[in-house]
């Protein structure tokens, strides 16, 4: 059975300067879930609130069949969580922090430690103080992937990184999904690494979900047409198209729910259309926060 | 994304890395092989069955078709290169003869790049 490895209905937070509202997501055990959004905009208060390290004033959460926060105990034994604010010890060495969680999680898998040692270039008997940035995020990395965690919970794992350890980081969690009974959940301000890797893209945006969707479905609804109008012509805006840009005859339109009914539309204002580009899920998360930040988009 | 697996894949099975009637790799493994997510594969496998160049059975391995049928993808994309010179042509006042006199000489300036 392939259930949902998370499960987010209605869930809501108040605090004094910021509100997370009826948040709801399903992550299908299996999947790699890409979860972005601009600083500020809830990603963190959702993940903290799914480990049960914060608890919603509203809605329900499932992780692992546990409801959240009650079931967290249970919950946690399964989930491997990294988080920039999770300290390591600073005088230990990374040999250390491996015999200490091998010692705690029986799931600990000491060749696949070896490996991720290995591929990511750790030198074991080195102390977390004197590692860079990229190193103490991959040591934190290291430490639950080799527990092999039916769900890995990641809040910007790739922050920081410069691009070689970034592609290494990527590499692992793909791999993840090798098995098909685990499940990742990653946050992030890159656009690029959630398009990559994610099979679905939760993105949030003050505090509410503007979309949750496969991913390819989701790239799938955008489009940009170019399109020329006839000489001396006004162009015409046509519904629910956005940031109609151009001068003279040419013209620039970006269509959020692409159908076989849009190009009809525009041609039936005298538009001959030119061309139909996809576009890349950065482009359309700035579209999508400047139209709903100047009141376009709901 | 996944388009430039198809394209990617379409190649592979063209010069015949991917033969005839082969198994090819799963979902997953491919997932895993070119740091992709198994959605994006999985929607290049469904186009590419559509296509017929790949042939997918549930729980069985996928495979090459027997006979893909590149030559039609092939004269897709000819036609669609084909309208795109007509509308730059167009967009050049140039006339369809005058195009065809382009593409001689284009040919016959790769001819001579050949040659040499």
């Amino acid at each position: 059975m392939t259930g949902s490895a998370v499960s987010l209905a209605g869930v809501g937070k108040d605090y004094k300067h910021f509100t997370l509202d009826d948040v709801s997501l399903e992550l299908p055990q299996g999947s790699i879930m890409g979860f972005i959004g601009a600083n500020g905009a809830g990603k963190s208060t959702t993940i903290r609130i799914l480990m049960g390290l914060i608890h919603q004033d509203r809605g329900t959460v499932r992780v692992l069949d546990n409801e959240m926060p009650a079931g967290q105990v249970a919950a946690k034994r399964e989930i491997g969580y990294v988080s920039d604010d999770m300290r390591l010890y600073p005088s230990a060495t990374i040999a250390w922090h491996m015999s200490f969680i091998a010692s705690i999680f029986p799931s600990w898998d000491a060749t696949y430690a070896a490996e991720l040692v290995r591929r990511f270039d750790l030198t074991p008997d080195q102390r977390i103080k004197g590692l860079s940035h990229g190193q103490r995020v991959k040591a934190a990395l290291l430490l639950v992937l080799a527990r092999r965690p039916r769900l890995l919970v990641l809040d910007e794992p790739t922050t920081g990184l410069d691009p070689i350890a970034r592609q290494e980081v990527l590499g692992a969690l793909i791999e993840v999904l090798a098995d098909e009974r685990r499940t990742v959940l990653f946050s992030s301000q890159n656009t690029m690494d959630v398009e990559q890797i994610s099979d679905r893209i939760t993105f949030i945006d003050r505090g509410r979900i503007v979309a949750s969707d496969d991913k390819e479905n989701y790239l799938d609804r955008w489009r940009r047409v170019r399109f020329e109008i006839p000489e001396g012509a006004t162009v015409t805006a046509v519904p629910g198209m956005l940031d109609l840009r151009g001068s003279g005859r040419i013209n620039v339109v970006t269509v959020p729910n692409f159908t076989d009914a849009t190009l009809p539309l525009l041609q039936a204002t005298g538009a001959s259309i030119t061309a139909v580009e996809p576009m890349s899920l950065e482009e359309i998360f700035l579209c999508t926060v400047k139209n709903r930040r100047e009141g376009v988009l709901a | 994304m996944y388009l430039q697996i198809i394209e990617q894949i379409r190649e592979r099975v063209a010069v015949g890395d991917w033969a005839r009637d082969a198994e090819i790799p799963s979902i997953r493994q491919l997932a895993v092989a070119l740091r992709v997510s198994v959605i994006t594969i999985k929607r290049a496998y469904f186009e590419l069955e559509r296509e017929g160049v790949i042939v997918t059975h549930h729980g069985k391995p996928s495979r090459v078709a027997e006979a893909p049928n590149l030559e039609k993808l092939r004269d897709e994309d000819l036609d669609q290169h084909l309208d795109r010179a007509l509308h730059i042509g167009a967009l050049l006042g140039l006339s369809p003869d005058e195009l065809a006199e382009r593409l001689e000489r284009a040919a016959k300036r790769r001819n001579d790049e050949e040659q040499a």
